[in-house]
């Protein structure tokens, strides 16, 4: 299965994800700094900034785009709850 | 300024600047707002009218079954067919409940929301039905009614992702929604006329604005530099007299009192603990001292067992990181603890590094359950929480005595450089 490598700026920690792993699934795991509401695209408490590799995350949906709007997400702004790790990537809190 | 004012006795709107009225009502009997907060002589629904040359603004409206008190006040002074814009500073039930028929009687009116309340809007109107167009507006933008300009202030989270205030530039009426407000009802409608409700202002700002004090922050650098003649909250007194000793009184209270006893640069752990035969307790002053060696922590050590839960609250409003610890006792952590992680609903905890420890007999659940619990309160638990079987050996005491270095390290960023791990060796 396709590797890829996420970086969480604010512990500095980079973890060996399968791709397709969303964001939420490792950030908890090891402790990150992004922090979770409703889990399922909604509510938009979980908004990270991409540091690098924009690209390399899933696009998001048009409701994930819709509440990054209501939530006036700045530029390279995402949901960790929805975003899917594609390939090496870092984030941060927002 | 006359002592006379009852609007228990009318249905009529109030004027307490030119061309401007209150049009809310009075709700004397709720002893319960909103399940959490006790309200012991009830609450005000405030709304407000604005009359310009070019037509009326009406600022937020009531609960739905005081719809009729607000209509008859706004009758008393307009007609529906003059409301040329309906301002919405917060969309709770209780300020939003007369807005579907408003909008019915005034389809006209422009309505104009913040721009997080959109998606609140349409989850209000479901059951109706109703759906009507708005203008969203954020900090700088302005409405004009002719001779006179309402503009807006973006402060979110004040007590919701939506709330904003709206301002009357040529009056300088701050109309700031549920901020600055209170439940205390009185007829006399007015803080220079009304009685003591100095004990409801703080109470009501511990409950709902408390949890966010750094956009209390953010608020009040906007609302600061305003020339504030009068302050008109959506419950409670309008604060007309000396409005600015409010905007004070709520810079104190998000002000952090620790930062005065510590160090700027120093970073608070507070370590809480229960035991039953010493072992937790034993376990909780070995990682109080593992804390200890790292420079720019100060470290706390409690025992559940002697205090009370709202000071505790207060130290963890202000703590960086947070260690419980807690015995199992029948596969869970014991009370004490639970009642604690209950109460913090009041504070901010984004962010706050947290862990777990304890002693156990036979299974050992309740670290883990602790830790999720935490996670659950969007804190950051960055080492895995130390379990030790009955009585710590020397060697597990050093354990604790690394995992509160650890943490205390993880506080000041001297944590050893992370070698990358692969997700499937993750717990």
């Amino acid at each position: 299965m396709a590797k890829a490598k996420i970086t969480f700026q604010d512990i500095d920690q980079t973890v060996n994800v399968p791709a397709g792993t969303r964001v939420i699934e490792v950030s908890e795991k090891i402790g990150a700094g992004i922090v979770y509401g409703c889990r399922e695209g909604d509510c938009g408490t979980c908004m990270m900034h991409v540091e690098e590799g924009w690209n390399n995350l899933t696009e998001p949906s048009v409701l994930e785009e819709k509440v990054l709007k209501e939530n006036m997400a700045g530029r390279h702004d995402r949901l960790a709850c929805q975003a899917q790790i594609l390939g090496d990537c870092c984030v941060k809190p927002t | 300024m006359s002592s006379a004012v009852d609007v228990s006795s009318h249905r009529d709107a109030v004027e307490f600047a030119d061309g401007v009225y209150w049009i809310g009502a009075l709700d004397p009997t709720l002893r319960t707002f909103d399940i959490i907060l006790s309200t012991a002589n009830g609450t005000s629904y405030n709304a407000y009218l604005v009359k310009g040359q070019d037509g009326v603004a009406i600022i937020d409206t009531v609960k739905e079954n005081f719809s009729d008190e607000f209509f008859a006040r706004l009758e008393s002074e307009v007609d529906y067919n003059e409301i040329k814009a309906i301002i919405l500073n917060h969309l709770e039930p209780d300020h939003t409940g007369a807005l579907p028929e408003l909008m019915r009687r005034a389809p006209q009116a422009k309505l104009y929301i913040s721009q997080r309340a959109t998606s609140m809007l349409k989850a209000l109107l479901k059951p109706s039905g109703d759906s009507f167009e708005y203008t969203t507006v954020n900090t700088d933008d302005r409405i004009s009614l002719g001779d006179r300009t309402i503009c807006f202030l973006h402060t979110p989270f004040l007590h919701w992702p939506d709330t904003q205030c709206s301002y009357l530039e040529e009056e300088g009426i701050l109309f700031s929604g549920d901020i600055f407000g209170c439940h205390y009802c009185d007829k006399r409608l007015f803080n220079d006329l009304v009685g003591d409700f100095r004990f409801s202002f703080d109470y009501y700002y511990a409950h709902i604005m408390r949890p966010f004090k750094k956009h209390v922050m953010d608020a009040l650098k906007l609302i600061e530099p305003l020339k504030l003649r009068q302050i008109a909250p959506t419950h409670g007194p309008i604060l007309r007299e000396r409005p600015r000793r409010y905007v004070t009184h709520y810079r104190e209270l998000s002000t952090s009192s620790l930062s005065r006893e510590i160090g700027v640069a120093e970073q608070s752990l507070v370590i809480f603990y229960m035991s039953s035969y010493g072992n937790t307790a034993r376990m909780a002053e070995e990682i109080n001292e593992g804390a200890n060696d790292i420079e720019g922590v100060r470290v706390s050590l409690y025992d559940l067992e002697g205090g009370e839960t709202g000071p505790f609250v207060d130290l963890i409003e202000e703590a960086d990181a947070l260690l419980f610890g807690s015995p199992t006792i029948n596969g869970d952590a014991v009370k004490p603890v639970w009642d604690l992680l209950s109460s913090l609903a009041v504070v901010n905890l984004k962010g706050k590094l947290g862990g777990a420890f304890g002693s156990y007999g036979w299974s050992g659940e309740a670290v883990a359950m602790i830790e999720d619990r935490m996670r659950g309160l969007k804190m950051r638990i960055p080492q895995q929480g130390l379990r030790i079987k009955l009585i710590p050996t020397e060697d597990e005491l050093l354990e604790c005595r690394k995992f509160g270095k650890a943490i205390a390290e993880q506080m000041v960023g001297k944590k050893q450089q992370n070698p990358v791990i692969d997700m499937a060796d993750l717990a």
